[in-house]
């Protein structure tokens, strides 16, 4: 088989529900009015198809994934394929009992989201109180012995906060650290100006995580993923399309990465209709950005095009308004004018509080 | 970085998985992996807190007489920084 495109990570968005309203949401903002989730017999014979496929790493995500009733079924099945399981979650709502459970039944590690190191910034970008409880998860994860990735993502409002999010993880001792600064696409990218950071901010928390990474080395793994729009070149997006990594959506849309069905014109297809190999190697929407035949000056005659693969398309489409073209974080892009002018924004509104469009929809709490 | 005294074992969250598409083995962990060539696998087959480094270093050596000392520990030093720098290793004296 070629190893070129090979996918090594499933990434099962179990449900779009959530019980958090985060800004940033890698959710699409119009996941309202979306039909039904797919029933646990589709994703059990999806996590066969896909270790059939290559895949060894399994992240079960959402939305909220421990809102789906039937995450133990799913977990044991994943367990007996051999994969590696990972549970992406805000840690809400979960009980100690369950999480033993899953943990019997096979999962391997747990990935916590965190929104600041302090119940009452966090509670506010989460939008519902649940600091606390998100400590107890974190709590439970490693008095079961299972590895605990703490995720914070990182924006205006909280990057000051590092010192202590890196003091958190410590306490709570998270055998890795992730300091993942916001992709401004989703609802991230509708809040951008209330959450892109400026240059200075993004390089000050940078200096402090690199110095944790030094200190902490061998007991907690750091890492401080810089946001893309203060980087020269593009950031390789997904490994590439359709080479690393298939995404099913809680209805069953197979997918190169979480968005790239708000790519209009591209055709995906339902894991209820066809294999999963079929899709992985035939379908329209999986080979369109493949290979080098599509991609647009100047990334044509580039060096780095093996590298990047010409960025993230979703950003192209979403910023420049064409897929096709390189992605505008690119200091050579066509469109690139756009991050300029979203960098030059936030220099200016650095004083002024901007407030939040929260997250909507469908499982979100109300108030 | 490493001290040669030490005992490397592989921490509980990494699993080998044997990769039949490659006939290589995966190690895994949580949301990644490394794949591992042939000398790298020798390695981490000596990570399970019985030797030293020193101790693999020498075993490397009589095993694979085709490979110069040095480069054999210079590879062992500098797989296990690798591992040790994503946090797989567990280190006991």
């Amino acid at each position: 088989m070629n190893n070129e495109h090979r996918p090594y990570t499933l990434i099962a968005e179990l449900t779009y529900r959530c019980p958090l309203r985060c800004p940033y949401c890698s959710n699409p903002s119009d996941f309202a009015g979306r039909g039904d989730e797919i029933d646990t017999d589709t994703w059990l014979r999806v996590f066969q198809e896909a270790e059939a496929l290559g895949v060894v790493q399994l992240n079960l995500t959402g939305g909220e994934p421990l809102l789906r009733d039937d995450l133990e079924q799913l977990v044991e099945g994943a367990g007996k394929l051999e994969l590696y399981t990972n549970l992406i979650t805000s840690g809400i709502p979960l009980t100690f009992e369950r999480l033993s459970r899953l943990r019997t039944l096979g999962l391997d590690s747990v990935q916590v989201s965190i929104q600041s190191s302090g119940p009452s910034v966090s509670d506010r970008i989460a939008g519902a109180p649940s600091f606390n409880r998100k400590l107890d998860a974190m709590q439970w994860v490693t008095s079961l012995a299972l590895p605990l990735t703490m995720n914070a993502v990182l924006h205006r409002e909280n990057i000051s906060d590092v010192e202590a999010l890196i003091a958190l993880a410590e306490r709570v001792s998270a055998d890795r650290l992730e300091l993942a600064n916001t992709q401004y696409l989703g609802w991230a990218l509708k809040n951008r100006v209330a959450l892109l950071p400026t240059r200075e901010q993004i390089e000050r928390a940078r200096t402090v995580a690199i110095e944790a990474k030094m200190r902490l080395r061998g007991k907690m793994e750091v890492l401080f993923i810089t946001p893309d729009y203060y980087s020269e070149y593009p950031k390789s997006c997904m490994e590439g399309w359709g080479r690393r990594f298939i995404v099913v959506n809680p209805e069953g849309l197979a997918l190169p990465c979480h968005l790239a069905h708000t790519i209009p014109g591209l055709h995906f297809e339902q894991v209820m209709q066809s294999r999963l190999a079929d899709i992985w190697h035939h379908s329209a929407g999986f080979n369109r950005f493949r290979g080098e035949d599509w991609l647009p000056d100047p990334c044509r005659t580039c060096e780095r095009r093996a590298l990047d693969f010409g960025g993230c398309r979703c950003q192209a489409f979403h910023v420049v308004g064409d897929a096709g073209m390189t992605d505008p974080i690119c200091s050579l892009a066509p469109g690139h004018g756009h991050i300029e002018s979203a960098r030059a924004q936030a220099n200016r509104t650095t004083e002024i509080p901007v407030l939040f469009d929260y997250r909507t929809g469908r499982g979100c709490s109300s108030r | 970085m490493i001290f040669t005294k030490v005992r490397p074992r592989l921490s509980p969250k990494v699993r080998l998985k044997f990769d039949r598409r490659t006939d290589r083995y995966l190690l895994l962990y949580p949301e990644t992996g490394l794949e591992l060539n042939k000398s790298a696998m020798a390695i981490v087959h000596l990570c399970t807190g019985e030797w030293t480094i020193d101790e693999m270093v020498d075993h490397l050596i009589r095993v694979y007489t085709d490979v110069s000392p040095d480069e054999i520990r210079r590879e062992v030093c500098g797989f296990l920084d690798v591992l040790a720098d994503r946090g797989l290793l567990q280190r006991v004296s």
